[in-house]
């Protein structure tokens, strides 16, 4: 098991975000989180990353428990994040962003490669390298978000909406990126608003509904659930 | 019209040194959004310790030439000002400012407060550097040359050129390092930083350093050219260079230089006219900008984050 979340139980001060959530990830797969605003999808994401820490449960990450580690130790063993609303550093520049994706990493030249493959994924970006971030459009700026999360070479990937606010078209193309990141080998939990793009990428999935997992299941299996199109699929 | 560019020389000099410490303000307010009111104070225990290495030094002699021997120890002073001021700052903020980073923003404003009182005041006590005024010895011969009427001091050429080396030595480190990059990231948003994997209390720890660095060589510059020493003498400087950032725009390191130009030349401007106008005209620059562009020169208008 790759990534193992066990009773998770996250407060901000009064509020009880994460009501004890178990899941997991297998290598290899894709699994997505589902759940309407305010359902602790990206509380999850950040307390796995070691922004946000539990008050009770644990997170393993190849059976080693990580939940008291600092953020930047846990992108050293192989998680990344994309966060919600990119968060793309915008006084720098693009290829500085790649950088700072890289941190972790000392070898140029396998950060060089690193490079190319993302801009194999995203060649818009090779050729806005020396573009400030803040200046991309909303559709650049997320697959610089992904590219950045790339560049560590994670063994485990964490995107936390990745389609909010982009065109359809753009919305196919990110889910078609994904799928091609997956299949190079890398696992990936995945949160989203839109269910129906999620539960075609996904082995399998989580509906998140206040804090806790209601419902688990394969995509296919979520998909056909007749709570699941009611509440995400639209009936 | 000499006369004018005379000024303008005398200012820039002292603009130079005023640059040095504003940058630590403005890299200091970027990263962690604090005033670190102790900065001016760690102005002044450069300068102390400067003073002290020179005077252990008295009398070695490292070069033939008595100029190239002046400069060589002057350097080895600030060097060692530099890296005491470091050590230092990095642990006022260890100690001071880190528990109190998740705390409302005053907390940290009125420990800055107390932090700088403390250097100030624990500093005048006989048995650290005492509380009387201090002669700085000179450095070099006093030499001045005479170029297009211009009368330029051995002294002023040893501020520029080092200001001047210190500065690029900043910006470099600031764009093209990777520590640099990431000061920058962490600058704009902590947590994407954290997410990057980059060690976002050592990354604030260092521009803490860095800062005093500078203050600390400014330190040894400004009583290079104004040779007196004490354990209040921070405060001026210090709410000049502040003030020079905040004309400059908080958080901008171009912002701070130019201000600091602007503050040099203006306080000499107005001291050739009425000698005692001086500081007040540093203050008076301080509320027109506040007035008139809060954001300041390189601002950007930024609403604040709560
Ligand atoms: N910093 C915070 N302080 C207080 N409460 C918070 C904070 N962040 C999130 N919450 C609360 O925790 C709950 C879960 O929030 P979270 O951001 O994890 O939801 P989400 O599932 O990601 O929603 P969305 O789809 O809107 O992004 C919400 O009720 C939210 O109001
Ligand atoms: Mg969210």
């Amino acid at each position: 098991m790759l990534l193992q979340v066990e009773n998770l139980h996250v407060h901000y001060g009064a509020i009880h975000a994460l009501q004890g959530i178990s899941f997991h990830l297998e290598q290899g797969e894709i699994v997505t989180l589902i759940g309407a605003n305010g359902a602790g999808k990206s509380t999850t994401l950040k307390t796995i990353c070691g922004l946000l820490r539990p008050t009770a449960g644990a997170v393993y990450f190849r059976g080693q428990d990580i939940s008291r580690l600092p953020a930047h130790k846990i992108v050293s063993l192989g998680i990344s994040q994309v966060p919600e609303g990119r968060r793309i550093f915008a006084p720098l520049t693009v290829r500085e962003n790649l950088e700072m994706g890289a941190y972790t990493r000392s070898d140029r030249r396998e950060i060089t490669q690193s490079m190319e493959r993302v801009f194999a994924s995203f060649p818009r970006l090779k050729e806005r390298l020396d573009q400030l971030g803040g200046t991309l459009s909303g559709g650049e700026q997320q697959m610089l978000a992904m590219g950045r999360g790339l560049m560590s070479r994670p063994e485990l990937l964490l995107l936390d909406e990745p389609s909010m606010g982009l065109a359809p078209i753009l919305v196919e193309e990110i889910f078609r990126i994904i799928r091609e990141i997956n299949q190079q080998g890398t696992s990936i939990l995945l949160v989203e608003q839109n269910a129906h793009m999620a539960l075609s990428v996904a082995n399998r999935g989580y509906v998140l509904e206040t804090g806790r997992i209601v419902l688990e299941g394969t995509a296919a299996e979520l998909r056909d659930n007749a709570q699941v199109r009611a509440a995400y699929l639209g009936g | 019209m000499t006369y004018v560019l005379q000024q303008l020389l005398n200012g820039i000099q002292l603009g130079f040194v005023y640059a040095l410490i504003a940058l630590g303000y403005t890299m200091v307010y970027g990263i962690v959004r604090l005033i670190n009111f102790a900065h001016g104070d760690v102005f002044m225990v450069g300068a102390f310790v400067g003073y002290f290495t020179l005077r252990a030094l008295a009398g070695v002699t490292l070069a033939g030439a008595s100029w190239l021997n002046g400069i060589l120890l002057f350097l080895l002073a600030m060097l060692a000002a530099m890296a005491l001021c470091t050590v230092l700052n990095v642990t006022i903020e260890r100690v001071a400012y880190k528990p109190l980073r998740n705390a409302p923003r005053i907390a940290a404003l009125i420990t800055a407060i107390g932090v700088s009182l403390f250097l100030e005041y624990f500093s005048s006590l006989k048995f650290v550097f005492g509380p009387n005024y201090i002669t700085f010895p000179s450095p070099l011969p006093a030499q001045t040359w005479e170029i297009a009427g211009l009368r330029i001091s051995a002294i002023q050429v040893l501020i520029a050129v080092v200001a001047t080396l210190l500065l690029l030595g900043l910006n470099y480190i600031v764009r093209y390092t990777k520590i640099g990059k990431a000061m920058r990231a962490t600058a704009f948003d902590r947590d994407a930083a954290r997410l990057m994997g980059i060690n976002v209390d050592l990354t604030i720890s260092f521009t803490f350093g860095l800062g005093a660095a500078l203050a600390g060589a400014g330190g040894v510059l400004y009583v290079s050219a104004y040779p007196r020493v004490h354990t209040f003498m921070g405060i001026i400087p210090g709410l000049k260079a502040f003030t020079a950032a905040v004309m400059g725009g908080i958080g901008s390191l171009p912002g701070a230089f130019v201000g600091a130009l602007i503050m040099g030349v203006a306080e000499v401007t107005a001291k050739s006219v009425y000698s005692t106008m001086a500081d007040g005209v540093a203050f008076l620059i301080l509320i027109l900008v506040l007035l008139v562009k809060p954001s300041g020169i390189f601002g950007r208008a930024e609403v604040e984050k709560v």
